[in-house]
C-alpha cells in the first residue's frame, strides 16, 4: 500500500510541475489562471492523500476549504478579466 | 490485502494518472481553450476517483470525501466556462487549424472580432 | 424577478431545508442529537434567507419518477465522463496532437435556467466539448475536433442523449 501511495504522489508531483511551468510561461492571464485552477485541483487531491498517509483527519477539512476558496478565486479572476468587476 | 484495499489502490492509481495527464495537457496544448479542455476533464475525473479511493480505504472519511467529490464535479465546469467566456470577450480568439476560418467560429456573431492581434497579458 | 405564490415559496423552503440538512449531516458525519438539532436550526435559517436565490424547483422534484430519471442521468453522465477522459488522454499523449478546434452552436428545447445550467455543465465534461456561452436558448460550444458546423447535426452529436433525460426531469 505504501508503494502505491508513493507512486500516486510522484505522478501528481509531475503533473504539478507541468502546470507550474505553464503558470510561469503564460503567455496570457487566462492561461495562468487555468494553470492555477489545475494546481488547485491536484493540490486538493494531494492534501487528501497526504492526510490518509499520516492518518490526520484534519487534512480533509483543509482540502475542502481549499477547494471552495480556489473556485471562488478563479471566478473572481474571470469576472475581472471580462471587465465586469 | 482485503478487497476494499485493492479497489482503493486501483482508484488511487487511476486518479493520479489522470491528474498527471491534466498537468501534461495544460503544458502541451496550443491555446487557452484547448488547455481548458484538457485541464478540466482530466483533473475532474482524476480528483474524483482519487478522493473516492481514499474514502474507500478509510471508511470513516467517506461522507466528507463525497462532499469534496460533489464539489469538484460542480465547480470545475463552472470555472472553466467563466474563464473561456472572459478570455473570448477580452479578445483572445481560438486557434483554428482548418482552412475554413469563417465558419469554424460561430461565437463571433455574439462578440464580433474587433482586435486584429492578440495582446500579451 | 417573478412574483411567487405562497405554495411555491413553501415548496422551495422545504426543498432547500432538506438539501441543506443532508449536506450538514454529511459534513458532521454523525447522528448525535445535539449536532442534528443545531443543523436543523441553521439550515432552516439559511433556507429562509435563500428562497429567492435558489430558483430551481419546488417539492415536485422529489417525485419518484423524477428521482429515477435523475439516477439514470447520473449514469449517462458518468459514462460520458469516462469516455471523455480517455479521449483527452489519447490526444494529450499522442506526439502529433490530433486536434481540429473550432466553435459551433446549437439550439436547445430546455426552458428553465437551472436545466440549461445542468446541460452546459454536462457538456463541458463530455468528450472534446467546452461550453463557452449560453445566449437565450443558443449554446456556443468549443469543440476540440470539429466534425460538423451544422447546428442540427452538432446538436445530435453533442447534446441529444443528455437533453432527452433532462426534459423528463425538469
Amino acid at each position: 500500500m505504501t508503494y502505491i501511495i508513493y507512486i500516486a504522489l510522484t505522478l501528481m508531483a509531475l503533473g504539478m510541475i507541468f502546470s507550474a511551468i505553464r503558470f510561469v510561461k503564460g503567455p496570457t492571464a487566462a492561461d495562468r489562471t487555468v494553470a492555477m485552477d489545475t494546481l488547485t485541483t491536484i493540490g486538493v487531491a494531494a492534501l487528501v492523500l497526504v492526510g490518509y498517509m499520516f492518518e490526520r483527519f484534519i487534512y480533509v477539512d483543509v482540502a475542502l476549504v481549499y477547494a471552495v476558496l480556489g473556485f471562488i478565486g478563479v471566478i473572481v479572476i474571470a469576472r475581472y478579466l471580462e471587465g465586469a468587476l | 490485502m482485503s478487497i476494499l484495499e485493492i479497489i482503493g489502490g486501483i482508484l488511487l492509481i487511476i486518479g493520479s494518472i489522470f491528474l498527471f495527464l491534466g498537468g501534461l495537457g495544460i503544458y502541451r496544448m496550443p491555446d487557452t481553450y484547448n488547455r481548458l479542455q484538457a485541464g478540466t476533464k482530466a483533473t475532474t475525473l482524476g480528483g474524483m476517483s482519487l478522493v473516492l479511493g481514499v474514502g474507500i480505504l478509510e471508511p470513516a472519511w467517506i461522507w466528507k470525501a463525497l462532499i469534496i467529490i460533489i464539489f469538484i464535479a460542480y465547480s470545475n465546469p463552472i470555472s472553466s466556462h467563466a474563464l473561456a467566456r472572459a478570455n473570448y470577450r477580452r479578445g483572445h480568439y481560438p486557434y483554428i487549424k482548418s482552412k475554413d476560418k469563417k465558419n469554424m467560429d460561430a461565437y463571433q456573431e455574439v462578440v464580433p472580432h474587433t482586435k486584429e492581434k492578440e495582446d500579451k497579458v | 424577478m417573478q412574483t411567487l405564490t405562497f405554495n411555491q415559496k413553501l415548496g422551495r423552503f422545504i426543498l432547500n431545508w432538506i438539501f441543506l440538512m443532508i449536506v450538514w449531516l454529511m459534513f458532521t458525519s454523525t447522528l448525535f442529537w445535539q449536532e442534528v438539532v443545531v443543523g436543523a436550526l441553521v439550515s432552516m435559517l439559511l433556507s429562509l434567507a435563500s428562497i429567492r436565490l435558489f430558483t430551481c424547483c419546488t417539492l415536485s422534484l422529489l417525485n419518484p419518477v423524477r428521482i429515477f430519471w435523475m439516477i439514470w442521468y447520473f449514469f449517462v453522465f458518468l459514462k460520458a465522463l469516462i469516455i471523455a477522459n480517455f479521449d483527452v488522454a489519447r490526444r494529450v499523449i499522442s506526439p502529433s496532437l490530433p486536434i481540429n478546434p473550432g466553435i459551433v452552436k446549437f439550439k436547445t428545447k430546455l426552458k428553465t435556467n437551472y436545466s440549461k445550467m445542468v446541460l452546459a455543465n454536462s457538456i463541458t465534461l463530455t468528450p472534446g466539448t467546452l461550453s463557452v456561452d449560453v445566449v437565450g436558448d443558443t449554446f456556443y460550444i468549443h469543440w476540440i475536433d470539429v466534425e460538423t458546423t451544422d447546428p442540427e447535426e452538432a446538436f445530435k452529436i453533442i447534446a441529444e442523449p443528455f437533453e432527452k433525460v433532462l426534459l423528463k426531469i425538469f
